[in-house]
């Protein structure tokens, strides 16, 4: 499970919360904490073993400022990991399909492991993989709206096309779209609003990180085929037998 | 070129305002239950019908508001600039017929109120100014922008309007949102408060947040001075006007104040608005607008300050001073007005922890805009 860092109380209930998510990949966005300050309240508390920061590039509206923005995070967070975020709509946050991938193509070049924050488009989902994507995050829903997997179906596609991993980011509102994403196949998911703005973020991580593990065992074991009807006693084809 | 003035036309002050006063409690419990909520809706809830739901509103707004912007606030300190202004507004304290002492600060002095609001732990700032031309134009304003956005993540604008091509000047030097408050959207009672100066020219000030649109500003802040005119249709106006932007300008985020008046040098205002109808006026941007960021400035009481901040607000001033020079080169020249809350940002990041919430200095950053 990949986790957000924003909308949290505090710092410290966000790292208690992360903790005890068991994620061990945390996505911080450039905007919000000051890298030249190194007493960075968001980025102290960040500072374990357990987590890999991902920097993400919120706010920046094209690919130019996007690639900026990235090399930037590079230097002052010495990580080539990058979370590829480029919604210039404020509204509804929904990703710029052709600036991402505009931007992604510069950024692989330039030696970055590049995870795109897309729509769930299966073509676009391709496309960035030609590119060298390191992996695929199509959006369940609007992010921060709990909706969940409202993009299911096209999420059953990319996931059957994919040869990258495809992390499902945005939208889900409740341990139960986790477990689902995983069930289908999905690689990881990544959570920040539900668990942030819960009332209790700590025991809400908690329940995201063991649907996750049930969702991602329930795939491995192969889950049963759903059936509308008991199968037919006498079958169709029995008189050949 | 698409213009608001196109729409603003379409409308009528007096039927709008009728329209509002006549909405009743079924239409205030139809916007409620809706997702969705349009204008109408909006013309309900800050209706005079709506003041017994405020309770109700007050729990969805609650709601809205964490979902979209979490259990954070944001701080700003604004920086006075000058006090020079060639307007005559009836509400200001820099009003060209106040016989006050008037400075514009120098570059130094402008080092030194940087200093001062960086010590206070701020990282977005807002210069306002009066409107001097001559003297605070935008050669003015490109100097000080290239001195203030190496010391600030975020850099705001208050200032008198200018021309699109100015705009576009200044944000490669690090502008991110400009505030250009209608005060009112009656043209009578415009031209009564504002007889003198560039500012009355209603349909210049109108057209300002569309200049900025095309000039591609990252922010926009909209609002109406409460004090001035009715404020439900004002209110309602600022509510149409933001709606129109959004949809043609659709990069661009958006920001509402509501100030109400306060004593100046030159008068004290009568305010026909309870802290009751301002949480309602609050309650109903929110619940019209999930993304709009609500302000709250020092002008407001401690207590009235304190208890919003859980009910959609999303950032707020504090230890603010509206002098040029008020936080260290001069702290006792005249200010444009009485602020209410006099409390330090520190006493201020206490309240808002203790409410749950998180201060949040920094939201921005200068190397995301290109």
């Amino acid at each position: 499970m990949f986790t957000g860092t924003g909308k949290f109380s505090s710092a410290e209930v966000m790292e208690k919360a992360l903790l005890n998510s068991g994620s061990e990949l945390v996505t911080v966005a450039l905007k919000r904490v000051d890298v030249k300050n190194q007493q960075d309240d968001i980025l102290t508390h960040l500072k374990h073993e357990q987590f890999n920061l991902l920097p993400n590039t919120s706010g920046v509206r094209n690919a130019k400022e996007a690639v900026f923005a990235a090399q930037l995070a590079r230097e002052a967070l010495e990580t080539n990991w990058l979370k590829l975020e480029i919604h210039p709509d404020p509204k509804y946050l929904l990703p710029d399909p052709i600036e991402t991938l505009k931007a992604a193509e510069e950024l692989v070049k330039l030696g970055f492991v590049v995870l795109p924050y897309i729509h769930a488009d299966p073509v676009l989902c391709k496309r960035l993989e030609d590119v060298g994507t390191a992996a695929v995050m199509p959006l369940g829903a609007p992010i921060g709206t709990n909706k969940g997997l409202k993009t299911f179906d096209f999420l059953e596609i990319i996931i059957e096309q994919s040869n990258v991993p495809v992390v499902v980011d945005a939208g889900l509102g409740a341990p139960s779209h986790a477990a689902h994403a995983l069930e289908m196949g999905a690689d990881a998911v990544l959570v920040n609003t539900a668990i942030a703005v819960s009332n209790d973020p700590v025991a809400m991580a908690g329940a995201f990180k063991q649907a996750v593990e049930a969702g991602r065992t329930a795939f491995e074991a192969k889950l049963g085929q759903i059936k509308q009807h008991a199968n037919a006693s006498s079958p169709l084809t029995a008189f050949l037998d | 070129m698409k213009n608001f003035k196109e729409i603003f036309d379409q409308h009528d002050w007096d039927l709008d305002k009728a329209s509002i006063y006549a909405k009743s409690e079924k239409q205030v419990e139809i916007a409620l239950h809706k997702s969705e909520r349009n204008l109408e809706d909006f013309k309900a809830l800050i209706s005079p019908a709506a003041e017994k739901y405020l309770e109700q509103m007050a729990v969805l707004s609650h709601q809205i508001t964490q979902k979209r912007f979490g259990k954070t606030i944001q701080l700003f300190a604004p920086m006075y600039l000058s006090n020079e202004c060639q307007n005559i507004c009836t509400y200001c304290g820099f009003s060209l017929d106040n016989k006050i002492r008037r400075r514009t600060l120098s570059t130094g002095e402008i080092l030194t109120e940087i200093e001062a609001i960086k010590k206070l732990g701020f990282e977005h700032v807002l210069l306002v100014t009066g409107e001097a031309n001559k003297t605070v134009g935008v050669d003015y304003f490109q100097k000080v922008l290239s001195i203030v956005k190496d010391h600030f993540a975020q850099v705001s604008i208050e200032v008198q309007p200018l021309d699109q091509d100015e705009y576009e000047s200044l944000i490669p030097l690090g502008l991110n949102a400009v505030l250009v408050y209608q005060e009112t959207y009656h043209k009578g009672a415009y031209k009564k408060h504002h007889p003198k100066g560039k500012k009355s020219n209603f349909d210049y000030r109108l057209d300002t947040p569309d200049r900025l649109g095309r000039a591609g500003i990252h922010k926009i802040g909209l609002g109406a001075l409460i004090g001035l005119e009715d404020w439900r249709t004002d209110s309602f106006y600022t509510a149409l006007h933001l709606k129109y932007l959004e949809k043609t300008y659709w990069k661009t985020n958006y920001a509402i104040s509501f100030p109400r008046l306060r004593p100046h040098a030159g008068g004290i205002p009568v305010v026909d608005m309870s802290d009751r109808q301002l949480v309602q006026l609050i309650c109903a941007y929110r619940l019209f607008n999930e993304e709009v960021e609500l302000s709250i400035s020092t002008r407001e009481s401690e207590k009235f300050r304190d208890n919003v901040i859980k009910l959609g607000i999303t950032s707020i001033s504090a230890g603010s001073k509206t002098n040029p020079g008020g936080y260290a080169v001069e702290p006792e020249s005249l200010e444009q007005f009485e602020i209410s809350d006099e409390r330090s940002p520190q006493e201020m990041v206490a309240v808002i922890k203790k409410q749950g919430y998180d201060p949040m200095w920094k939201n921005w950053d200068g190397v995301l805009s290109l």
